[in-house]
């Protein structure tokens, strides 16, 4: 948006006269039709246009679930259940609404992989970044409390577990969690205001995403080899190009979504849950849903309430300080022998944590995930500062075009150090 | 500011008014705030609902724990054998975690009854009575383990088993939720 000038010139006479008035037209041709795309992008790329459809797609079959939907301890339970059977394809309204938190989630772990893997964090993209991990955090609040919504068992104690988190803090913690409980434990106030909230944060997320594309659109998007657009020739407008890809993409994305919605809708929830909260009987085996099960094992390899609860939030956190603790020059991975094999290692201490996660906190699943933690964090603050001093990156390609066609022959070269880029320093 | 204004490096006047209008804008703002934070507290409603309650302990028998509600938590009142009493005695306060003497925990003379808070100190499961290395509660979550007299003895779990404030209005009956005045 900020280097390239709009090439939009409206037709007609209508189209003049509102373009000098509200220019949206050509704000919306700049970014999304003329927008230069690096034209090596894979598939990975496709993730931020599924993200926007499956945020849309919360959006819609939420507001008709809060249509059937009641917001009462005594009745939300039996509301579910009304719009399970009563309501005419309630029960398809909720699975897509309950599935797609997860399929959600499942696009936002590989847009953010995608992300670490091709170094998408460094310079020039850090704010882009760091709002994406905004995005993150506002989604897993949301996808909390949109949990405790049908006030099930599991419901009823994960809001209790959770909100307990809050109690590590010292002195303030006992207060601090009855203004979130609005009494002196989890119950019809909190399911409330947690109702509210639910309703309120999507469209957060939805500004917030607005700020990122935003981010995206001054130094453009990051790409397979990590060097920049140089010329015309490393690039292909937005659309066609990237509009039909995404689209193709979203389409297969909801086959994947439709087959979990059609064949297995309780999959990814748990049994427990279509049973009536109770605070009287907390279920056997409390776990929460598979995309905090990374964090929660984090919480509990740590034999301290207070350290543990420090350690859940420090995992996320500590991703917001990843572009500078990065100090290799080299962006993507590609390009890094080394660092290639450790990304692979921390992806598997992350699903290794996820699983752990799932088991019960005893024996040597907890002696694992206190060895998973540790090198969760030695990845971030070690690894990630070493290597770029000890390793030998290999060599980049001169431009996009080259890495895509092979090196043209008797074209100009590019010449030594044109691969420098004055605004990425640090 | 005060090169805009004019050219002399000593606060004007007009400074002053501008910081002056500046706080008291920041006073306000912080002040409405307020109502806002305060509505999310505990309601009239919810505090009133905090009424003491009666227990009869006639059908409680040894060996039993029975479940209660006041003011929306959990409470246990735990009908003690003379072995887990002697278990909860026989302890080395010093090596506890949250040290406490089980005659702190129990009221003067009533040694059988223990009343405590039924969620866990960690992040407020109900554990499981009768369970755990000690005899006392276990808690499922994250593996804290209580003793009979609900003092924590492993696991994560920072503190004991609070006690409510209850107190004895006859041999058989007790009211939770108030302290005996005498
Ligand atoms: C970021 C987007 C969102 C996410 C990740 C999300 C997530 C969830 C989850 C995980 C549940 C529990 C599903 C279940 O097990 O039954 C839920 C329930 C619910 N959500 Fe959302 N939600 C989102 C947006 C919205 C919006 C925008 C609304 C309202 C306008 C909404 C309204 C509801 C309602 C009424 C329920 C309770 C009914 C039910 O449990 O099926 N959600 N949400
Ligand atoms: S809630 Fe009891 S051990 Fe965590």
């Amino acid at each position: 948006m900020s280097q390239h000038s709009t090439t939009y010139v409206p037709k007609s006479a209508f189209g003049r006269w509102f373009e000098s008035r509200l220019p949206i037209a050509g704000l919306v041709h700049s970014s999304f039709v003329a927008f230069p795309v690096p034209r090596n992008l894979t598939y990975f790329w496709t993730f931020g246009a599924i993200l926007v459809f499956m945020l849309v797609s919360q959006i819609v079959t939420g507001v008709f679930l809060a249509m059937y939907y009641t917001p009462n301890a005594a009745m939300a339970f039996q509301s579910v259940e009304h719009i399970m059977r009563d309501v005419n394809y309630g029960w398809l309204i909720r699975y897509l609404h309950a599935n797609g938190a997860s399929m959600f989630f499942i696009a936002v772990y590989i847009h953010i992989f995608r992300n670490f893997y091709y170094g998408s964090y460094k310079a020039p993209r850090e704010v882009l970044y760091i709002l994406g991990v905004i995005i993150f955090i506002l989604m897993m609040a949301t996808a909390f409390m949109g949990y405790v919504l049908p006030w099930g068992q599991m419901s009823f104690w994960g809001a209790t577990v959770i909100t307990n988190l809050f109690s590590a803090i010292p002195v303030v913690g006992e207060t601090i969690v009855h203004y979130l409980w609005g009494g002196y434990s989890v119950g019809n106030p909190t399911l409330n205001r947690f109702f509210s909230l639910h309703y309120l944060l999507p469209f957060m997320i939805a500004g917030v995403v607005i700020l990122h594309i935003w981010a995206l659109h001054v130094p453009g998007q990051n790409n397979p080899t990590g060097i920049p657009i140089k010329s015309g020739k490393d690039a292909v407008p937005f659309t066609p190009y990237a509009t039909i890809k995404d689209i193709f993409a979203v389409v297969v994305f909801m086959i994947f979504f439709a087959y979990w919605v059609f064949y297995i809708p309780n999959y990814l929830g748990h049994a427990d849950n279509y049973i009536p909260a109770n605070p009287a009987v907390t279920p056997a085996h409390i776990v929460p849903e598979w995309y905090f099960l990374p964090f929660y094992a984090i919480l509990r390899a740590i034999p301290d309430k207070l350290g543990g609860v420090i350690a859940m939030f420090s995992a996320i956190l500590i991703w917001v300080f990843m572009p500078w603790l990065d100090t290799s020059k080299v962006r993507s991975t590609a390009y890094r022998p080394l660092y290639k094999q450790f990304f692979w290692v921390f992806v598997a201490v992350c699903v290794l944590l996820g699983w752990l996660g799932s088991r019960p906190a005893e024996g040597w699943y907890v002696i694992a995930s206190q060895i998973c933690t540790v090198y969760y964090f030695a990845h971030f603050l070690i690894v990630l500062p070493v290597l770029g001093f000890v390793e030998r990156p290999l060599p980049l390609p001169n431009s996009i075009l080259e890495s895509v066609m092979g090196v043209q022959k008797g074209g100009a070269g590019m010449p030594a150090g044109a691969n420098a880029e004055p605004q990425s320093k640090g | 500011m005060a090169e805009t204004t004019t050219h002399v490096a000593e606060p004007t006047r007009r400074d002053f008014l501008y910081i002056a209008t500046g706080a008291a804008a920041a006073v306000g703002g912080a002040t409405l705030v307020w109502p806002f934070i305060q509505s999310l507290a505990p309601d009239a409603a919810t505090k009133a609902a905090g009424a003491p309650v009666e227990v009869d302990l006639t059908p409680i028998a040894e060996g039993q724990i029975v479940k209660i509600f006041w003011r929306g938590n959990l409470i246990f009142i735990r009908h003690r054998s003379a072995q887990e009493i002697k278990a909860a005695q026989d302890v080395n306060v010093a090596s506890l975690r949250d040290p406490q003497a089980d005659s702190e925990r129990v009221k003067n003379g009533k040694d059988q009854w223990l009343v405590v808070y039924g969620n866990c100190t960690h992040l407020g499961c109900v554990p499981l009575g009768n369970a755990g290395e000690y005899n006392g509660w276990f808690c499922p979550c994250h593996g804290s383990v209580f003793d009979t007299s609900g003092r924590v003895r492993g696991g994560p779990a920072p503190i004991n088993l609070p006690i409510p404030p209850y107190s004895f209005v006859s041999d058989t009956k007790l009211i939770i939720g108030q302290e005996a005045t005498a």
